[in-house]
């Protein structure tokens, strides 16, 4: 489960450590045409001209995901610390300081409730630019927060995950989260309340491995990349090429992983569409007498 | 073959085996200065097992020698039975279940395996399973609910195996499953990370009402080297990984990760194995009973919060 992807891009002079593509045009990396970077932000972060999936702020996409003026953030009151007193070649206070002031929350995680199509929702949308959406102490607490807190107010759940995996300076505090986000989903069993899945690109260790694959329904967008172990230690462990499309949404669709593959454009239908089903089964009166 | 830090410790030995060698040919008794340098080397192996660095720890966990998870499936339990197979994919050796005894109590077992030697290591894939062994273990957590078996369970891996086979297979949606059923028990779950706890292939079977952690394991979120790999850009740094990353047993108590240490043999466990065996099925059996008096809602609730509760955050002033 690893970040390398993150440390890899995340260089403070690289562009991919901003939002959203820098400047005012910009060639998609899809299909190379010029962008109006405006037209982009405005179509949710899909290419206008080929479709293609951008990596999408987390307010974006929990305004794309409920009704118009719903969304009341739930997350903010918790910030990280630092337990293990982490120093690389920089320090986890240092990291974390400087990733809280380019994202400006206190963590990798925005979560809230809304109305979907009317449909009462609690969301945990996950900050890939922030620390590569790492899951350490606090993002596993509002996750478990969000999860009690929407069986408590009868909502549906939506995760959408983004993440690079466990946050390596929690060391093994980062690894508990798994458990973690796991016991949390009980409260939505129990009350029989929906928790659907997206994930983004990219998913990969122990947010893959922990609550993002435990969805009643599990979703992906386009061409994501999804899987436990990354490309690059894969390839490392078995010496050979992977196959093409690998860890993709598309082939894990096929690998029946998932339930469906779903476009931006249709996501927040989708996600409604599954809640109304989900929701409409025999009421609890049904189990009397005779059955 | 020692690890380096050992040396001194077993040059000792093999003075002491010397002289007593020298004192049976020659008949004579040096049981004075041999018993001088026994307590030497009882000095030595304490003091250097008890300044160990966290680098030298993680070589303990991985010692040849040290016992693996068949040693004390087969020795500290009666009847041990192997169960096979997750009746869907095949039969993963890097995971063992089984059905066993402890004293009257019939429990299940599932234990990570590595090898002993090269051969078994390759059979075992160096104990890093595929999704069968994960989907085999939710197959005995099964049969643990149904027949009302405490499971205990034994902690060593690497992690995960990180192959094509075993993404195709869904390696994430089976630990992340594997971690939910364990969590569903109704039965009394016991963990032990008897040598190297890597990261959530480890924690896929450690969701247990009570975890232990033998003195020399280790237990992580990512290996000192792939650790190193990422953030120095170094696997060579591991050392310097294994420090920040914290993963010794103490490191882990003091995070509330397990909640206690089982000691080992001075020296360490692949030193006297037969030591350590005894020491881990004394403590099961301490350990096992408490739980046994649990109601079914007791221990989910138990499990719950043990796992809820984790975690080191502070609250944002004025929220
Ligand atoms: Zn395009």
């Amino acid at each position: 489960m690893t970040l390398e992807r993150w440390f890899r891009r995340n260089r403070p002079t690289r562009k991919e450590d901003d939002n959203s593509p820098a400047g005012l045009w910009m060639k998609c990396d899809s299909c190379s045409a010029q962008i109006y970077r405006k037209d982009l932000v405005a179509n949710d972060y899909l290419c206008p001209e080929c479709g293609h999936h951008y990596r999408m702020p987390v307010e974006a996409r929990a305004h794309l995901l409920t009704d118009p003026e719903s969304f009341e953030p739930w997350s903010g009151e918790i910030t990280p610390q630092d337990p293990l007193e982490f120093v690389d070649t920089e320090s986890y206070v240092e990291r974390i300081a400087r990733a809280q002031k380019k994202q400006k929350r206190p963590d990798a995680i925005l979560t809230g409730a809304g109305l979907l199509d009317g449909e009462p929702v609690a969301l945990a949308i996950m900050d890939f630019f922030f620390a590569g959406g790492s899951m350490g102490s606090v993002v596993g607490e509002e996750i478990a927060r969000a999860a009690e807190r929407a069986a408590e107010e009868e909502r549906s759940f939506i995760a959408v995950a983004a993440s690079g995996g466990a946050r390596m300076q929690e060391g093994a505090l980062s690894l508990m989260q798994m458990a973690k986000t796991t016991v949390a989903l009980e409260s939505l069993s129990r009350k029989r309340l929906p928790f659907i899945s997206v994930l983004t690109d990219p998913t990969t260790g122990g947010v893959t491995a922990s609550f993002a694959t435990l969805g009643d329904i599990i979703v992906a967008e386009p061409n994501s990349l999804i899987g436990f172990a990354g490309p690059r230690v894969i390839q490392q462990t078995i010496k050979q090429d992977l196959p093409e499309g690998f860890q993709r949404a598309e082939f894990l669709l096929k690998k029946g992983m998932l339930d469906e593959v779903v476009p931006r454009s249709q996501l927040k239908a989708s996600l409604a569409g599954y809640i109304h089903l989900l929701r409409n089964g025999l009421k609890e009166t049904a189990h009397a007498p005779g059955l | 073959m020692p690890l380096d830090f050992e040396k001194p410790i077993e040059d000792l030995e093999a003075r002491i085996n010397d002289m007593r060698q020298y004192a049976k040919e020659q008949e004579i008794d040096l049981g004075n200065e041999i018993s001088l340098l026994e307590n030497r080397l009882e000095r030595l192996k304490k003091e250097t097992f008890e300044n160990l660095s966290r680098w030298q720890r993680v070589q303990v966990a991985r010692a040849p020698g040290r016992p693996t998870g068949l040693d004390y499936v087969q020795n500290v339990f009666e009847d041990f039975v192997e169960l096979h197979g997750d009746r869907a994919l095949g039969d993963d050796p890097a995971i063992v279940t089984g059905l066993a005894r402890l004293d009257e109590l019939s429990v299940v077992v599932i234990s990570q395996q590595k090898g002993r030697d090269t051969k078994e290591n390759i059979h075992r894939n160096f104990g890093m399973a595929h999704p069968s062994g994960y989907r085999k273990a939710m197959r005995m957590f099964d049969l643990a609910d149904k027949f009302r078996l405490p499971v205990i369970t034994f902690i060593d891996t690497p992690g995960a195996y990180p192959g094509i086979a075993a993404e195709e297979q869904g390696q994430a949606w089976v630990i992340a499953e594997s971690i939910q059923r364990m969590s569903r028990l109704k039965v009394p779950a016991l963990s032990i990370v008897i040598g190297e706890g890597g990261s959530g292939g480890a924690l896929a079977i450690g969701v247990a009402n009570r975890v232990m952690i033998l003195e020399n394991a280790i237990y992580s979120v990512i290996s000192p080297e792939s650790c190193a790999a990422i953030l120095w850009r170094d696997a060579s740094q591991a050392p310097k990984a294994a420090e920040a990353l914290r993963l010794t047993a103490k490191d882990l108590q003091t995070l509330d990760i397990v909640d206690d240490i089982i000691a080992e043999p001075s020296g360490g466990a692949h030193r006297d194995p037969e030591t350590t065996l005894k020491c881990v099925l004394e403590r099961i059996k301490a350990e096992l009973k408490p739980l046994c008096q649990l109601s079914e809602a007791d221990l989910l609730e138990q499990r719950y919060q043990r796992f809820r509760n984790l975690g080191r955050f502070a609250a944002l002033p004025g929220s």
